[in-house]
């Protein structure tokens, strides 16, 4: 049901003040970017600047979520119509997946710099195709996957009323790929102002922003702006998700596959308002409805003269192995050039990469158990008791939602005042950038736990630890699983910027692969930076590989709860 | 069949078949000729998984035949050329789309103006009946009006021939009457801008209700048991004596392979003699088995088949299977659309429950090849396991992939139950389920 457009034209005001506020932050951004690029650029603490440098961040975020969007529809698209290019797409889709994307903050922002020579766009760039980087692998599965389990009958339908191209894509997938998407983009979106926040932060690549604020605010021990900075992240992460994502899935809603409407639909305020504008209403007849219109007979008149599509194809086929052909040489080019330059490294080298990976990979598997140590019994706690879960999820969720970079200079000031060097301070770092994942999942899995079970397991008189063997630690399993392997991508990112950490004109670091490949960018070792990244990298992926799918798999067949 | 008028659709010889990785074919549709000929309701009655559904999507142009071709007015037909339309048994409605714009949908991929378009389908909405519903989407409405939507659908498109696939199948009994009788209405008031209807399914009433011509198809492969026309009037009362009889008669080829039964007073085709081929379980849990069985004791241990299906309120698509299963374990036999319990049945209703798994083992290991495959390879294998891989290596041979899928659930269910063998899922293989050691094959008599 739509609200009707209400008389007042208040909505319509707001509207036209937001485009022209839109307006003038595009120059100021444009011509800060063309700029020139500062090497070590002044970070202001006023609070006057907190706002411009929110705006620098969110601007970031938006461009590399736009960016991922696009790319994310394409490749899915293509993946899921081309068997021949599916065969090798999702594998890489996998592997690049469990990539720690941290690990290539360095050499992209090097590039980048080197690309676009005395500009601020170059390192601008060079952030949004991090983040890029960073949220795009999880949402071009989710629309590959949402493609494949478009219903038969639906496709059938499509082709005996001959669909075209554009009407299958708005009518059928797009839609189907929406409730997906979404949820996927939020993850990403929530994940990008980690990396973000890191990317900012880097260096002598900082960017204006927030965590380029925050890290100035450490730096000089101003609890004041500290404060003002943390606040403001929280501000603006309450902001999107009110103005963004709760009226895109409320708009969302109708596109579920359900039978029957469900009892309790999600609603926004923002949406309901945007529904009763009337400037929306008016641009909707006026300019969407004939534009599509407009579509909908360009593409049917190209429905009439199919037959000349079988020539086209041919030609498209040349191309794509054209393309693969370009891509393929490319890809040996780089192989030989990286297996040169790796061949060129010191056995002390080698070796220090070695132990720089041991103590990495001790540090997370520490990480990891200490995480589910607190969490499995305080997110069961959360999951039985609802009283208790209405305080605390709100809670967590905030928490959860600071990303965990943009308090790591503060977290580093506290650790280096009490003393005790990064070593252990880095696991404290690590331990906040991922426990929220395993926290989030194990009240998911208590709460899955039916309410039958628990009562059969106190009927036959289950308690203790036989309660926790038999009922909680099977039903939280799967979820415990999918929490780790999160936390677990999740640490072996924060520790690039973890172990390693410039602070009032100091180098702070400890043994590790983070460190390593950290120090190697300071040092412009770029050699000893390609073969740590390397190393981090395949390590991460067979770990995967060997350990994490095999629990999944687990967690799949013989812990699911099905209904 | 005399040939007075050209068919709209003339399938000759088309045929399905999958070829496996060793060049192995999977035969899923025999060579099948099939005529569309205008004016008639055309019902292709089988058993579940025989191909009807496939054949369906051959004849609309949605799936080529693996040979053989499919003229639409003597010319080859494609996608774009046949003036069909599908009903779906899922309905396949966008529930994103309002009503409206779910008609007008197919009207939009041809290109037609807003406002005509618009025409159109408010009006055939208003000849189903689905006047006022039009801004509504999909999930508001309920199964039967859903399905409306689907005709409307369907109709707006004036197609030729209107092709349904069980379209009455996911109703409920009531809905499915109702609808199934506006159908009628509008086609023999001729307001359906429809010269043909092709509808499939699996309930034998509904297709004697409805068509003017039956075809059955049998299956593994499918191909064509019997064709006949149905000359009773509309409207067709299901008590008159002619419409039982057409009832018991279908009944009876479904039930008995080998049967060429002439139709009472009416010409049957039967082609083809049955093939040699590997023995297919029937998809049949031994909880229905027993069930059925019980029954048949309780009623003396005879009953009709349409009885049968009455009592149990079930349609001859869940009933057949258990009643071939209990045929093919020796329980049961069927005998000119009578089913009759045998002693060895008897006997097995009658027990109690470790009774019945020794005499389901036996009438198991005496009368179903796979179980006897599995049970001979696991006694002779050392670690008397094997993986679950050799037996779908087996059935791959002979049935398709869904086809596979169902036969060895339903193989694991009663070799299971029959303690042949256990299964365990994580290692995906097959255990001897017995203390090692006891003779094979297994002779051992317990009377209950």
């Amino acid at each position: 049901m739509l609200p009707r457009p209400s008389a007042s034209g208040v909505p319509d005001l707001i509207m036209f003040s937001a485009g022209l506020a839109l307006f003038y932050g595009i120059v100021q951004v444009g011509r800060n970017w063309l700029g020139p690029f500062h090497p070590q650029i002044e970070i202001s603490r006023s609070l006057a600047a907190l706002p411009v440098y929110a705006g620098y961040s969110l601007l970031r975020i938006a461009l590399a979520y736009v960016l991922s969007l696009f790319f994310a529809v394409t490749y899915g698209y293509i993946a899921a119509y081309r068997p021949r290019a599916e065969r090798f797409m999702i594998p890489l889709l996998d592997v690049l997946q469990s990539i720690p994307v941290l690990s290539f903050l360095p050499g992209v922002m090097l590039a980048m710099a080197a690309l676009f020579p005395g500009r601020q766009l170059g390192v601008e760039l060079g952030a949004v195709l991090l983040i890029f980087t960073g949220q795009v692998w999880n949402m071009a599965f989710s629309f590959y996957a949402s493609l494949k389990s478009v219903p038969r009958e639906m496709r059938e339908a499509a082709t005996i009323y001959r669909f075209n191209w554009w009407q299958r894509f708005l009518q059928i997938e797009l839609p189907f790929a929406t409730i997906g998407l979404v949820w996927n983009s939020m993850m990403s979106v929530a994940g990008a102002w980690f990396f973000l926040m890191a990317c900012e932060q880097f260096g002598d690549f900082r960017l204006p922003g927030l965590g380029s604020y925050l890290q100035a605010a450490a730096d000089g021990g101003d609890t004041r702006s500290i404060l003002l900075g943390i606040v403001t992240m929280v501000a603006v992460i309450v902001l999107i998700d009110q103005f963004v994502w709760r009226p895109v899935i409320a708009w969302a809603e109708k596109f579920k596959m359900e039978q029957v409407e469900s009892a309790s639909a999600p609603t926004s305020w923002v949406l309901d308002f945007l529904r009763r504008s009337r400037g929306v209403a008016l641009f909707r007849k006026r300019a969407i409805r004939p534009l599509r219109e407009q579509m909908v007979h360009y593409f049917s008149r190209g429905n009439v003269v199919r037959a000349e599509s079988a020539r086209e194809n041919t030609t498209g086929l040349w191309l794509w192995r054209v393309a693969g052909l370009v891509a393929l040489s490319a890809i040996g080019y780089s192989v030989v050039r990286v297996v040169m330059i790796l061949t060129g490294l010191s056995g002390a080298e080698f070796h220090q990469i070695a132990v720089g990976l041991f103590a990495t990979w001790l540090r997370v598997n520490v990480t990891l158990l200490l995480g589910a140590l607190w969490t499995i019994p305080v997110g069961v706690a959360i999951g039985f008791h609802p009283r208790l879960a209405r305080i605390a999820q709100p809670l967590a969720q905030i928490a959860a939602s600071v990303p965990a970079t943009a308090v790591f200079p503060v977290v580093l000031l506290v650790l280096i005042r009490l003393g005790g060097g990064l070593g252990f301070g880095s696991i404290v770092l690590l331990l906040l950038g991922t426990q929220w994942y395993i926290l989030f999942n194990v009240i998911a899995g208590a709460m899955a736990i039916p309410t039958d079970l628990k009562e059969a397991a106190s009927v036959f008189g289950i308690r203790g630890w036989e309660r926790w063997r038999k009922l909680i630690l099977p039903g939280i399993f799967p979820f415990l699983v999918t929490g780790m392997i999160t936390a677990s991508g999740g640490a072996w990112n924060v520790s690039i910027v973890a172990e390693y950490a410039h602070l009032k004109g100091q180098i702070y670091s400890t043994v590790g692969i983070g460190a390593m490949i950290s120090g190697a960018t300071d040092a412009k070792n770029f050699n000893l930076l390609l073969a740590s990244t390397i190393a981090l990298a395949a390590v991460v992926v067979t770990t995967n590989r060997l350990l994490w799918r095999r629990l999944y798999r687990l967690a799949e067949t013989r812990f699911k709860l099905e209904g | 069949m005399t040939e007075l008028v050209e068919p709209i659709i003339r399938a000759q010889a088309v045929e399905k078949f999958y070829v496996q990785p060793d060049g192995n074919r999977i035969e899923v549709i025999a060579p099948v000729d099939l005529n569309v000929e205008p004016g008639k309701i055309i019902a292709l009655l089988g058993p579940s998984g025989c191909g009807k559904s496939t054949l369906l999507r051959i004849l609309t142009g949605l799936s080529k035949p693996s040979s053989g071709e499919v003229l639409w007015h003597g010319k080859p037909l494609t996608s774009q050329n046949a003036g069909v339309a599908i009903v779906f048994q899922s309905f396949a409605l966008f529930p994103w789309l309002t009503v409206l714009d779910n008609v007008e949908a197919p009207l939009e991929a041809r290109g037609v103006a807003a406002l005509e378009r618009h025409k159109r389908a408010l009006r055939i909405l208003d000849t189903v009946g689905l006047d006022g519903f039009e801004s509504a989407y999909p999930k508001e409405l309920s199964g039967g009006m859903k399905q409306r939507v689907g005709f409307a659908r369907a109709l707006v498109v004036e197609p030729e021939v209107l092709f349904m696939d069980e379209p009455f199948s996911a109703l409920d009994v009531l809905t499915a009457e109702n609808l199934r009788n506006e159908l009628l209405e509008l086609w023999i008031s001729k307001k359906m801008p429809t010269s043909a209807i092709f509808i499939v399914t699996h309930n034998i009433e509904e297709a004697v209700l409805l068509a003017d011509r039956v075809i059955v198809l049998a299956r593994n492969p499918a191909w064509v048991r019997a064709d006949f026309p149905i000359e009773l009037p509309h409207p067709r009362d299901r008590k008159s004596p002619r419409f039982i009889e057409l009832v018991d008669y279908i009944y009876k080829i479904m039930t008995q392979p080998q049967l060429a039964a002439a139709v009472p007073d009416a010409t049957a085709a039967v082609q083809k003699p049955v093939r040699q081929k590997y023995q297919m379980i029937p998809h049949a849990r031994v909880g229905g088995i027993a069930g059925l069985l019980e029954l048949l004791l309780d009623r003396g241990g005879k009953e009709y088949l349409h009885r049968l299906s009455e009592v149990l309120i079930m349609d001859a698509e869940d009933l057949l299977p258990i009643i071939e299963a209990s045929v093919l374990l020796g329980f049961a036999t069927l005998k000119e659309g009578d089913v009759q319990i045998t002693e060895e049945g008897a006997r097995f209703a009658e027990a109690d429950i470790l009774a019945r798994k020794i005499l389901f083992r036996q009438a198991a290991l005496n009368h179903v090849v796979i179980l006897q495959q599995i049970d001979s390879i696991l006694h002779a294998k050392t670690d008397h396991s094997i993986s679950e891989e050799f037996f779908y290596d087996i059935l791959d041979e002979h049935f398709s992939a869904d086809e596979v899928e169902r036969q060895f659930d339903t193989a694991m269910n009663w070799g299971r139950y029959a303690e042949i063998f256990d299964f365990d899922r994580e290692s995906h293989r097959l255990i001897l389920a017995e203390p090692v050691g006891e003779p094979h094959p297994p002779t051992t008599s317990v009377q209950p």
